[in-house]
């Protein structure tokens, strides 16, 4: 009866959504070249394992260690002995899904809070509103590094710590995005045919703040990855784990700075700092989509 | 006028948050997985009954609740637990070690704010310039790196290839100065890596708010006004755009604070500066847990703090912010 | 000697695509205690010509021909610090109040201040009592100099606005759409201060709205502008009385009249050219009702139809009104 038609409406406005927006991205350099760059690492996670043989990564005592790039081994080597290039792209895998995983839990924390914040208003705001300021005002890598240190360096734990600190920010932008959606026509009617505030929030005010996580998705993501990198590099990373930050922990705790082995400590740096600049590129130009003021112009 | 109510409002809030963060401070480390106790005492072979004696001395039998207070207590009384590494006062300890993080930090806070402010109002000067546009990369490119690889960077660059300064520390420990003078010296040469490094990680986003801050400002209305009154350009820009414009400058400060508590912890580990973000690592290191504590909860008071006096500050600044 | 001549005034404006030719040909006289209305849809170019006098375009604009005369001095090539001095000091101008006319931050006193002391060589403490006397005269208590301008409603802003553009007492004041935000009681509340403070002061005030009503009750002349071009001008009664030119014709006509019939206001089909790609010939001709074959391709030259009574028209060729 009426939720088919409300089920079809929601699509509707989903597709409609996205083409407008897909074509105004189009036009925006920026944007491309950050999916470019996003894509070529995702390629480089994906095929990983496929591209390079496993056994170069195994401790031979054969291969020179700390050794500069040469013939076999275009990065050059760690103290192991193990290949960088090798190590870079099997640490493309983890870098990346740490980051993934740990943004879509502090996206979907965020965004609960943020709507249901937003749209019941009075106590419940004001109480989760307070919760949300203490964990911005807290300096997030102090926080981050005592829960990893109780809680032990495992991968699931960095996700789960890097998720739960991160939250904050999104929750108060898809919190006062919902405040303006609530006072919209549309919304007002569905309450006027006793539509349930669950299915308001669904079907109504999440459709349409939904852009807006997009792009503020993108913009933690950034973060996660650079707090993972960070949060391995001061030893609280699983160390069983091959990543980008691991592999700046070992080099630096391996003295590999005064030993001037810039092969071992670039190759990995960059790269988080590509990705990072991938996922900020798209933030950008998702900026300039959803606020047409701020897109070029002439005068 | 409306200041004290301001003011009030915010330190009750400020208050309230502290309050939050102690009772959090509390309840983390209790939560941790583990027998406390085991971790208190390193010495896998001590027996059961030490053992129940620690407990007893430590209070762990009590409730939690009960342990609650007595943590509250001690903290009214300003103690903060004693380091298992360093067998000293968790408060002493880290007290020592303000002195070096505040230099360092304030230091590159101060220049980095100048410098940006200058450079984001040149940039915006003379916006769509490919000045502007290398001005802006870079600032990007900066912000996005991870805040200890740019100190890696800065060390091997300056002080392994190029023999210009000392690869870390705040002065070499036991070498006999010939005067104070020449002690204060090296320990400015010291500082200085790690205070530029910490300066270029934090001055790519203050270019980045002062230039958009500044546009935004030039194309209000209340500029034109200025210019048809015959304002001189020096006023224009000094009088009205930049008073203007300073504002999210200001509140960007603020919101500021936590990373650099973060990135201080970064460059004293790289840098082996002898502040509170080294005793952090150090203590992350050894899981010296009642200094991570002491300090966990040091930190973030002062961060509160800050963040209040940046309220006032922005208040008085802004008019417009009503109570 | 007319205090205000400008003669063939023409600004453009630099895009991309090419010139915005945003005021053409503008000719305008203003004598002294004289105000004259300057009137036309959203941009007829009104506020370019305005803003010309003075110099205070944007980057982008070309002023490409035009003098203007002040008193019989001509500052057409005045440089930027000639032009300071006369800003402010000989033509003032009333921007329209709205939330941004004032700086946020500063306090309302302390604007006007700034204003006096620039052209000026008075104290601080003569500059603050003067400000609180001009305050006096727009009916603002002088206590509220130190407050700031959110702290104000927007009629008494625009009041601050109006005190500050009276304070270096201009020869000039031009008033650029002063009440359009205000709701109506307010209006003729400031369309009254201004009136009487011009009587007073013997000013020139040079008003730009689109509505007419406004002009009627304010200007004794009345400049008609459409695309950038002034259509026709002349005495307010005559114009609104004996409209010559199609497009007067049509925007009087848009105007609801409150008394006689209840008739459904009439308004002018399709939308002012782009003035990128101007039309040839007369600009009004696509949008006339009464275009001919030849208004299409050739511009209409002046009409003066009666000392001091203009148009701009093919149709009023050979037709010279007594």
């Amino acid at each position: 009866m009426n939720s088919a038609l409300v089920k079809q409406e929601t699509v509707t406005l989903w597709k409609k959504n996205f083409s407008s927006f897909w074509s105004i991205f189009r036009e925006n350099t920026m944007g491309l070249i950050g999916l470019i760059i996003l894509a070529i690492f995702a390629l480089m996670a994906i095929l990983g394992p496929y591209l390079v043989d496993i056994s170069i990564l195994t401790v031979d005592g054969v291969t020179q260690v700390m050794h500069p790039p040469t013939a076999g081994y275009v990065l050059g080597t760690d103290d192991l002995g193990k290949d960088i290039l090798a190590s870079v792209i099997i640490g493309s895998r983890v870098s990346l899904l740490v980051g993934l995983a740990a943004t879509v839990i502090s996206m979907v924390i965020g965004t609960l809070v943020g709507i249901v914040s937003g749209f019941y208003g009075r106590a419940v705001d004001t109480i989760l509103m307070r919760i949300t300021d203490v964990f911005l005002v807290i300096p997030w890598l102090p926080l981050m590094l005592v829960m990893a240190a109780l809680l032990g360096p495992s991968l699931g734990n960095i996700i789960f710590v890097i998720g739960i600190t991160s939250w904050a920010g999104t929750a108060r932008i898809i919190r006062s995005q919902t405040l303006s959606i609530k006072e919209r026509p549309y919304v007002e009617r569905a309450r006027a045919i006793g539509s349930g505030d669950g299915h308001i929030m669904l079907h109504h005010i999440l459709p349409n703040v939904f852009p807006l996580i997009f792009a503020n998705t993108v913009l933690v993501a950034a973060v996660a990855i650079l707090s993972e990198t960070t949060l391995s590099f001061l030893g609280m990373g699983d160390p069983t784990q091959v990543t980008w930050g691991m592999m700046l922990h070992f080099a630096f705790s391996m003295g590999a700075v005064s030993f001037g082995a810039w092969w071992w400590l670039l190759p990995p740096g960059i790269c988080v700092v590509l990705v990072v600049l991938g996922f900020t590129f798209i933030g950008y130009a998702l900026d300039e989509v959803l606020n047409p003021k701020l897109r070029r112009r002439d005068q | 006028m409306n200041m004290r109510g301001y003011l009030g409002r915010k330190f009750v809030q400020a208050l309230i948050t502290i309050f939050i963060v102690i009772c959090m401070n509390f309840f983390l480390f209790r939560i941790m997985p583990g027998d406390p106790i085991r971790v208190l005492i390193r010495n896998p072979k001590i027996s059961g009954e030490a053992l129940e004696r620690v407990r007893e001395q430590f209070g762990l039998n009590e409730s939690l609740l009960h342990q609650f207070f007595i943590y509250l207590k001690d903290l009214f009384s300003a103690n903060l637990g004693t380091s298992f590494n360093y067998r000293q006062p968790v408060l002493d300890i880290v007290v020592e070690r303000i002195p070096a993080t505040v230099m360092l930090v304030g230091t590159a806070t101060i220049l980095s704010i100048l410098i940006g402010v200058v450079l984001g109002v040149i940039f915006a000067w003379k916006r769509g310039t490919r000045l502007d546009v290398i001005g802006l990369s870079v600032s990007l490119i900066l912000y996005s790196m991870p805040t200890f690889w740019v100190a890696i960077i800065m060390v091997m660059l300056f002080a392994v290839y190029w023999q210009i300064f000392p690869l870390g520390g705040m002065g070499m420990p036991g070498v006999q100065y010939a005067s104070a003078w020449a002690e204060m010296i090296s320990q400015l040469r010291h500082m200085i890596l790690p205070t530029v490094t910490f300066a270029l990680i934090l001055v790519g986003e203050y270019v980045l708010i002062m230039r958009s801050s500044l546009l935004e400002v030039m194309r209000e209305d209340y500029m034109l006004t200025a210019r048809a009154k015959g304002v001189s350009s020096t006023n224009l820009l000094r009088r009205h755009a930049l008073p203007n414009a300073m504002l999210p400058v200001v509140t960007l400060i603020a919101i500021n604070l936590g990373f650099i508590v973060g990135g201080a912890i970064q460059i004293e580990t790289v840098f082996s500066w002898p502040g509170l973000g080294r005793l952090m690592y150090t203590a992350l290191t050894n899981r010296d847990y009642p200094v991570l504590q002491g300090l966990f909860l040091l930190v973030t008071i002062a961060v509160v703090g800050a963040n209040f006096c940046a309220d006032i500050i922005y208040r008085y600044l802004d008019p417009r912010v009503k109570s | 000697m007319k205090l205000l001549e400008v003669d063939n005034l023409t600004t453009y404006y630099k895009l991309k695509e090419g010139y915005v030719r945003a005021c053409e040909n503008i000719s305008l006289q203003l004598d002294r205690g004289e105000a004259v209305g300057l009137v036309g849809e959203s941009a007829s170019g009104k506020t370019t010509a305005a803003l010309s006098l003075v110099k205070l375009l944007p980057e982008n604009a070309i002023i490409k021909a035009g003098r203007i005369m002040i008193d019989g001095h001509d500052i057409s090539g005045a440089g930027e610090e000639e032009l300071r001095k006369i800003r402010w000091k000989e033509i003032s101008i009333i921007f329209q109040g709205a939330m941004n006319a004032l700086n946020p931050v500063r306090r309302v006193g302390e604007q006007i201040v700034e204003a006096l002391k620039i052209h000026e060589k008075i104290s601080d403490k003569e500059a603050i009592r003067r400000t609180a006397e001009l305050f006096d005269q727009v009916e603002i208590d002088p206590d509220r100099v130190r407050e700031y301008p959110h702290e104000f409603s927007g009629g008494m802003r625009q009041r601050v606005m109006i005190a500050m553009a009276i304070a270096c007492n201009p020869k000039i004041v031009i008033g650029d759409e002063p009440t359009t935000a205000l709701d109506v009681m307010v209006q003729a509340q400031v369309l009254q201060l201004l009136e009487n403070l011009r009587r007073e002061r013997q000013m020139g005030l040079i008003l730009i709205t689109h509505d007419l009503s406004v002009v009627g009750e304010t200007c004794d002349r009345v400049a008609v502008m459409y695309a950038g071009q002034i259509v026709e001008d002349g005495p307010t009664e005559k114009v609104f009385s004996d409209p010559a030119h199609p497009y007067t014709r049509a925007l009087i006509a848009a105007f609801p009249n409150i008394e006689g019939e209840r008739n459904l206001a009439s308004s002018i089909p399709g939308n002012p050219p782009n003035l990128l790609y101007p039309p040839g010939g007369c600009r009004f001709h696509q949008r006339c009702s009464e275009a001919k074959a030849g208004c299409r391709d050739i511009e209409p030259a002046i009409t003066e139809l009666a000392p001091g009574h203009r148009a701009c028209c093919h149709l009023l060729q050979g037709r010279v009104k007594v």
